[in-house]
């Protein structure tokens, strides 16, 4: 433990220090083997603080607490290795969480659907909370080290240590199966290590504690971006420090430019490759462990589904690859927006007249139909010869051939013409062909485009290959609208022909999913083929990459609809903690869980922040002028921990304002943790350089004193809405509720 | 535009670059007085070289006289003192002089090509062109004084406006749709003044790069490519926004770069003229389109920049900085906001009838427009059972509560007759207030007349439909966690979930309700929710109408107030109310909400192909302006590829450069005076231009609504700048590491020749992108753009 006052040094075995380095390999023959041990005794008992605040009855509730409804499902899958898509985040967090729950041996099974709901005695409530609250109570040393490591009295980072242990919101955070405080603990582990290393750069560059502090800022940085995505902006801070770090390194013309690239090499090897690396190593242990087929495989493409174990795999298990004349297929759109839908056809027609008055063809519909059927089965015929089989060998279709495509069911051929789609005007309708006898000829051959193509000789290939049908006679191309049509067409998506085809849209992509090769010429057979399962045995892999890919956009592009919920706050709230959230209530008696935060610290901490900023514009504008209030080095420190805490609070706060998602106080919490920081750092700026006299110093001490002895009592009195026990009376809570926005949840009598 | 006060160091041509090159090396290499001799027998001009003072042709222009005038005025148009300083020995190169005529022949070449590329084919095609339908009928509305709602400021609409009238345009064409012919309405003046805007970017470009690279031929290259870029040509030639939006903003600019080169002589007359011309610019570009905020960024980035710089200037006292400040204060932050003020003044008073916009504004602003149902109306003041009335939403562009025969879709909560609010004013936005308990016929005239009063329990029955307003718990349709409302009974008998308790805001029970003045809250009786407007826009099957909620989270927000508007109810008699009139501060506040509502509302709707930014330096799509078919005639908006790609490749050239350059200085590399000239155009007047095109850039990545590819033209002209900047720099920095002379200058003319000729080969090949094209489709080969459709997406 570095650089603080009030060490103890703990000798095991005394002797004199070893004097020569060539004795040192032999050294032991000589002298008795010698490990000394200094502790820092107060870094310790703050440890064992706030392992106490968090720890402290940690199975209480054992019940369902807020989040823990909607994390806890994901334990349970990963539990049960089923694959599932939180779009949230990145998954290390629920790794973490999931892990707890693997140490308690909780084998998954409970319904996690209310909260408030009692846990099953299969449930290893404490397991499942342990690593939050670890992770929380270790931030509160990481303090007390950030500070140190800032060159910032003992005092005053024992300050921001205490200032973090008695802070509500952190301790019910930490206390919970949430992802939040996880993120904290990266973070400050990675603002702790950046620190370490940056002081150790001036005296031992390339030392072994030099590399291990900037491996460890990297390895803490990628892992609070796996927690949650709000990592980022930390990790975005430091590079920008490292950055402006390095810069004046190469003003510096002592080193020489071979040491320079050096000094490069390691921080982009440290910071951004390993950082890189380590993130997709969390996607893959994600995908090694969930491989079953689950209730989000939906939302990704055949290839991705048919790489899990039971679902789509189960059917797409050993379909033949390439698509030939005579395959029969379904063709799935590969937009998945509404729903994942089936090209589909069935035997009812377009309305003679639409309810607008417009007139259709008043030929079969042809729709995208969201469940597996078996009017989804098309067939892939070559124009030039009647026959509905495969041939054999058979004869893969390649990108630019041209076919058309048969419904199964009815045997109509996909079709379309100049004629207003029902739905879309400006795009043409697309039919199976019914021959009216009136000047409406057939016009259904349609060219197939693979877009994915690696030349432009590729076979078709199921499942793989996206593929556009443009329309050989109008150059239209088959595209899902989106639109559900009305009553007539059952509801079911419409499909048209897109004449005004706007470069590459994923709506005009269809992909096969089910795919056989056709045996059956006579129609009768073939139904009956048509409604038999496929089966074949081959199976087929994605790539890891791919797989990473395709999961890593899903979660980035994946919407949730912004939902107004009773919780909700707007980021500005958050400054003044005029919203809390009530996270658990008991069933009978007034006992109750809020996220609500240390009024006496969040006051503080703006109070601090602003009068940072002023000093700051002020003593800037001053130095401008050539006027040095304070000497350089408390300047040079000044600016850097205004840079680390101060910096690291806007970029944890101000992005929430570009955001158009549900917001809650809790996503406040890592900003409002740096914020905590920037407290001591002034009240010591202040008594350093402010207080001139003695009699003004020890006036300030005593008023530090009153006013932690405040930031306590405000600590206890909120403390049972922390923890959640003792009960209070109404009355008790109603005096509890310090501003009118704050919900606090009393019982009617 | 006035010819600009000359800076100090006047851009080497051709010719006279070369001679100053030759005595320069041979100083490094051989400093011998026979070589200087031989320098300054060769000089230009035969002026010796003057250390304070640059040259001056002799040959005198009347703005050059002026010039000289200023300059013994103003003390010097001198080098600034930094770059005065390096020792120069005798022999130290002059500041060289441009031939006497080329700057103003560079100058005029430029205008005149500019203005001919722009006006070339000017009425062709005459019919409407693509958003021509929303800014000429704009511009017509502001002829004919009525109301109307954009989502854009005013100026850029009233200046067609006035541009139309004063061409002798009357306003009648409706331009409903693209494609509609102009027969014998005067449509070219509208073009040709946008046309004019269009073609004056060209010279204030040029102007630009002049003074901030002090290098000609970066001057010209910018210029032409500029001119013969068919994207920035087809934007200038049709009536929109966007051409004046880039004259204020490049005037902004220009004003700007001007200002900080006078910055040796401060409170000159030059200085103060350009200063204020540049809030002048800010606040034109402001009120053209909200994108103008990124040039107000830009320039107040540039001049904290620059009071910085003079707070460090220890020999200006505190008071002169103070002087500095509120200088800038006043033309950059007073004079914009006024002037952005009077463009919302006069349009209020200019558009004072009754109009397509009414709907979207609060009822108070409504009475104050002639034809308008609320102008100077005359209602029963308290609202009374049986009455019919409209209720408006009294959050910023709330629409009307409005109810029609057509009935939620099946999965969408229950299936009952929608309920949603509307902009427009329609007969389905008449409700009638009923008593919950009974349900006697209130329009018979011999019933007593019975006021709605304060925490009264009431129904209320839509008028067309006879259905009562009905909410239940079944989830709305996009607002997941409020609880739908739908219309609900047959001929005004439902159940219990249609009642609703009535409240006005800050009053106490037994009060009466007054029209307009009073902003109430109904709140659902059985489940205790209130009725409110989400503000979200419901999908097809709601006719895009805004989605009407119950919200259980009593929070109090103008999403669940409402007013009554109209007010219909014959055993009352009709008072001349005096609606509260909204004072212009409480208009502009409003009008400004209703802007920035509408413009985030427009968002891409589901499976829709939108544009995005990153498309847009690639020139990857481009915009139909007219003609789809083989017989029409076609204009695509799309960047002249080359210049384009060009553009793209610099920005990555220039950052390598950049850093290269930054690295070497921090490093404390000796450069040669030259290169040290050439470093400082690159990072300062490269940074500020760079500055420019990311601050017009990047915020697009962030913005929800709709996006086109002509939202990158103002990020294009900055790009175009750097271009010329940058390989200005690049082939000055090729050419001074070889040694003859003669190759250098090759290299150097050699390149800008190449680059020149390639923009104007690309021209030729794609100027049918602007000027029309007729036949078939680029597919063809016998199209005149055939082969041309580089990438598939473009659709020409």
């Amino acid at each position: 433990m570095l650089s603080v006052s009030q060490r103890v040094t703990a000798v095991l075995f005394c002797s004199p220090r070893f004097r020569q380095a060539s004795d040192r390999m032999l050294g032991f023959l000589k002298e008795p083997v010698v490990v000394t041990a200094k502790i820092n005794v107060s870094l310790v008992a703050l440890t064992v603080m706030g392992l106490m605040s968090r720890l402290w009855r940690l199975c209480y509730p054992r019940a369902v607490v807020f989040d823990e409804v909607y994390y806890g499902q994901f334990v349970s899958l990963y539990m049960k290795r089923i694959f599932f898509v939180d779009d949230s985040g990145p998954p290390f967090g629920h790794m973490l969480l999931a892990l707890g729950g693997y140490l308690g041996g909780f084998d998954g099974n409970f319904l996690w659907n209310r909260i408030g709901a009692e846990y099953s005695i299969n449930v290893p409530v404490w397991t499942l909370r342990l690593l939050p609250a670890l992770a929380g109570a270790l931030c509160v040393p990481l303090a007390y080290q950030i500070l140190a490591e800032l060159h910032f009295s003992h005092c005053a980072a024992l300050g921001a240590a205490l200032l973090i242990l008695l802070e509500n919101s952190l301790i019910t955070q930490s206390r919970f199966m949430l992802l939040e405080s996880i993120l904290i603990f990266f973070i400050l582990l990675a603002v702790l290590s950046y620190l370490k290393f940056y002081n150790l750069q001036k005296h031992s560059s390339f030392s072994g504690s030099w590399w291990f502090w900037l491996l460890l800022t990297g390895v803490a940085c990628s892992c609070a971006v796996g927690v949650k995505y709000m990592g980022l902006f930390t990790y975005m801070l430091l590079l920008a420090t490292a950055g402006l770090h390095f810069w004046h390194m190469i003003g510096d013309q002592n080193l020489s430019n071979v040491s320079l690239l050096c000094h490069f090499l390691a921080r982009a090897l440290a910071l951004i490759i390993i950082p890189m690396g380590l993130y997709l190593s969390f996607f893959y242990v994600h995908l090694a462990l969930l491989y079953r087929s689950g209730p989000h495989d939906q939302i990704m493409t055949s290839a991705f589904q048919a790489s899990l174990e039971g679902g789509l795999a189960r059917i797409t298990q050993g379909q033949p690859l390439e698509v030939a004349y005579g395959s029969q297929i379904t063709l799935r759109n590969v937009l998945g927006k509404p729903m994942q839908c089936w090209l589909h056809s069935h035997t009812n027609t377009y309305p003679i007249r639409y309810e607008n008055g417009r007139g259709s063809s008043h030929q079969q519909q042809v729709t995208c139909y969201p469940f597996k059927d078996v009017n989804n089965w098309w067939i892939v015929k070559d124009p030039g010869m009647q026959q509905l089989v495969v041939s054999n060998p058979p004869r893969p279709v390649r990108h630019g051939h041209i076919v058309q495509l048969v419904h199964g069911i009815t045997t109509r051929y996909l079709n379309t013409h100049d004629v207003a789609a029902p739905l879309s005007p400006h795009s043409q309708e697309v039919s199976c062909y019914i021959d009216y006898n009136i000047s409406m000829p057939a016009q259904n051959l349609w060219r197939v485009e693979i877009v994915n193509r690696e030349s432009d000789t590729d076979v078709w290939k199921t499942i793989l290959s996206e593929v556009r049908f443009v329309h050989v006679n109008t150059s239209a191309v088959l595209k899902l609208s989106g639109a559900s049509l009305p009553e007539w067409g059952y509801r079911q998506l419409e499909v048209v022909g897109e004449k005004l085809s706007k470069g590459y849209h994923q709506s005009m992509l269809w992909n096969v999913e089910e795919h056989r090769y056709g045996k059956s010429q006579e129609q009768k057979e073939r139904e009956v083929e048509l409604h038999s399962p496929t089966q074949m045995d081959i199976s087929k892999n994605l790539s890891f990459m791919a797989k990473f890919t395709e999961l890593q956009w899903k979660i980035l592009t994946l919407k949730n609809e912004d939902t107004e919920h009773k919780y909700s706050s707007s980021a500005l709230d958050w400054i003044t903690m005029d919203t809390n959230i009530a996270y658990w209530l008991h069933p009978t008696s007034g006992a109750q869980i809020h996220l609500l935060g240390n009024v006496a610290t969040w006051a503080s901490a703006n109070a601090a922040a602003l009068l940072y900023l002023c000093l700051s514009l002020w003593y800037l504008l001053r130095r401008r002028r050539r006027i040095y209030d304070i000497p350089e080095d408390a300047w040079q420190l000044w600016m850097a921990a205004g840079g680390i805490c101060g910096g690291g609070w806007a970029v944890n706060y101000l992005p929430f304002f570009l955001m158009e998602k549900t917001l809650f106080l809790y996503h406040y919490l890592p900003a409002v943790t740096f914020q905590i920081l920037l407290i001591p750092v002034v009240l010591q700026h202040l008594s350093d350089h402010l207080c001139r006299s003695v009699l003004l110093k020890s006036m300030f001490s005593a008023l530090v004193v009153a006013w932690f002895s405040w930031v306590y009592f405000v600590y206890c009195t909120f403390s049972p809405l922390t923890y959640g026990q003792p009960a209070l009376a109404p009355a008790e809570l109603r005096a509890l509720r310090w501003k009118d926005t704050w919900n606090i949840l009393i019982r009617k009598q | 535009m006035a010819p600009p006060s000359p800076p100090a160091p006047l851009p080497p041509a051709g010719r006279a670059r070369s001679q100053r090159r030759v005595p320069w090396r041979r100083r490094r290499s051989s400093p011998s007085r026979p070589a200087l001799r031989a320098r300054r027998l060769r000089a230009p001009h035969g002026r010796d070289c003057i250390p304070r003072r640059a040259p001056r042709p002799a040959a005198l222009r009347p703005s050059m006289r002026r010039a000289r005038r200023g300059a013994a005025r103003g003390g010097c148009p001198r080098m600034p003192p930094r770059q005065r300083e390096p020792r120069r020995g005798p022999g130290a190169p002059p500041r060289p002089a441009p031939p006497a005529a080329t700057r103003p022949a560079a100058l005029a070449l430029v205008t005149l090509l500019s203005f001919a590329s722009r006006f070339h084919r000017l009425r062709e095609p005459p019919h409407v062109c693509w958003d021509e339908t929303h800014f000429g009928k704009m511009g017509s509305y502001y002829i004919n004084r009525t109301f109307f709602f954009d989502v854009h400021p005013p100026l850029g609409k009233m200046l067609i406006g006035l541009a139309g009238y004063l061409s002798g345009y009357d306003g009648t064409f409706p331009f409903q749709k693209p494609g509609d012919r102009y027969e014998q309405h005067n449509y070219v003046g509208m073009r040709g003044f946008c046309a004019f805007l269009g073609s004056c970017l060209v010279p204030f470009a040029y102007l630009t790069v002049l003074e901030l690279s002090k290098s000609l031929p970066a001057a010209l290259l910018t210029a032409f490519i500029l001119i013969f870029d068919t994207g920035c040509i087809t934007l200038s030639q049709y009536i929109l926004l966007d051409p004046i939006l880039m004259f204020f903003l490049m005037g902004a600019v220009l004003s700007m770069v001007k200002c900080n080169s006078c910055a040796d002589r401060p409170f000159s007359a030059s200085w103060w003229f350009w200063l204020s011309l540049t809030g002048v610019s800010l606040a034109g570009a402001m009120g053209v389109k909200f994108v103008g905020l990124f040039v107000v960024l830009l320039v107040g980035l540039n001049t904290i920049y620059d009071l910085w710089d003079l707070l460090g200037n220890l020999s200006l006292s505190l008071v002169m900085f103070g002087k500095h400040l509120l200088a800038r204060v006043l033309c950059l932050i007073f004079l914009p906001l006024a002037l952005y003020t009077a463009m919302f003044a006069v349009h209020f008073a200019v558009l004072n009838r009754s109009g397509p916009g009414d709907g979207f504004f609060s009822s108070a602003f409504q009475s104050q427009l002639i034809g308008n149902n609320l102008h100077n109306v005359s209602v029963p003041e308290h609202l009374a059972y049986g009455s019919v009335v409209t209720m408006k939403n009294l959050r910023m562009a709330g629409g009307y509560l409005h109810s029609h025969w057509h009935l939620y879709p099946e999965g969408v909560g229950a299936r009952q007759q929608q309920v949603t609010a509307y902009l427009h004013k329609d007969l389905n936005n008449l409700w009638i207030i009923k008593k919950h308990d009974s349900d006697t016929d209130l329009s018979d005239p011999s019933s007593p007349v019975e006021f709605v009063r304060h925490g009264d329990i009431i129904r209320l029955e839509h008028k067309e439909t006879s259905r009562n307003l009905h909410s239940h718990q079944h989830e709305a349709p996009l607002t997941r966690k409020h609880f739908q409302v739908t219309g609900y009974g047959i001929n005004g008998t439902g159940d219990s979930n249609d009642f609703w308790r009535i409240e006005v805001v800050g009053r106490r029970t037994g009060q009466l309700i007054k029209v307009l003045r009073s902003q109430v809250r109904l709140t659902h009786v059985a489940t205790g929710c209130v009725l409110g407007s989400s503000g979200k826009t419901l999908p097809k099957w709601g006719w895009e109408q805004v989605e009407v909620t119950c919200t259980p989270y009593l929070k109090e927000t103008p999403n669940s107030l409402w007013n009554f508007e109209d007010h219909i109810n014959p055993k009352l008699p009709n008072i001349s109310l005096d609606v509260l009139k909204p004072s212009f501060a409480e208009i502009l506040l409003e009008s400004h909400m209703v802007m920035i509502r509408g413009n985030s509302g427009l968002k891409p709707k589901d499976n829709e192909v939108t544009s995005k930014p990153w498309h847009w330096p690639i020139n990857y799509q481009g915009l139909r302006f007219s003609g789809v078919n083989e017989t029409d005639y076609r204009v695509y908006l799309l960047g002249n590829p080359v210049i384009w790609w060009l553009n793209l490749v610099t920005i990555g050239l220039y950052l390598l450069i950049t850093v290269a350059t930054a690295v070497a200085l921090k490093r404390g590399v000796q450069l040669t005076s030259e290169l040290k000239e050439l470093s400082r155009v690159v990072l300062h007047a490269g940074g500020q231009i760079t500055l420019g095109w990311l601050l017009h850039y990047l915020p697009f990545f962030m913005m929800g609504r709709v996006l086109y590819f002509h939202h990158y033209f103002p990020a294009m002209l900055f790009s175009s700048m750097l271009t010329g900047i940058t390989w200005d720099a690049l082939l000055k920095f090729c050419a001074g590491f070889l040694s003859p002379s003669t190759t250098a200058r090759k290299v150097y003319g050699g390149g800008f020749l190449a680059l020149v000729l390639l923009i104007l080969y690309s021209f030729y090949l794609f100027h049918p992108l602007s000027y029309g094209m007729i036949g078939p489709m680029a597919s063809h080969p016998s199209s005149p753009m055939a082969g041309l459709r580089w990438m598939d997406s473009w659709e020409f």
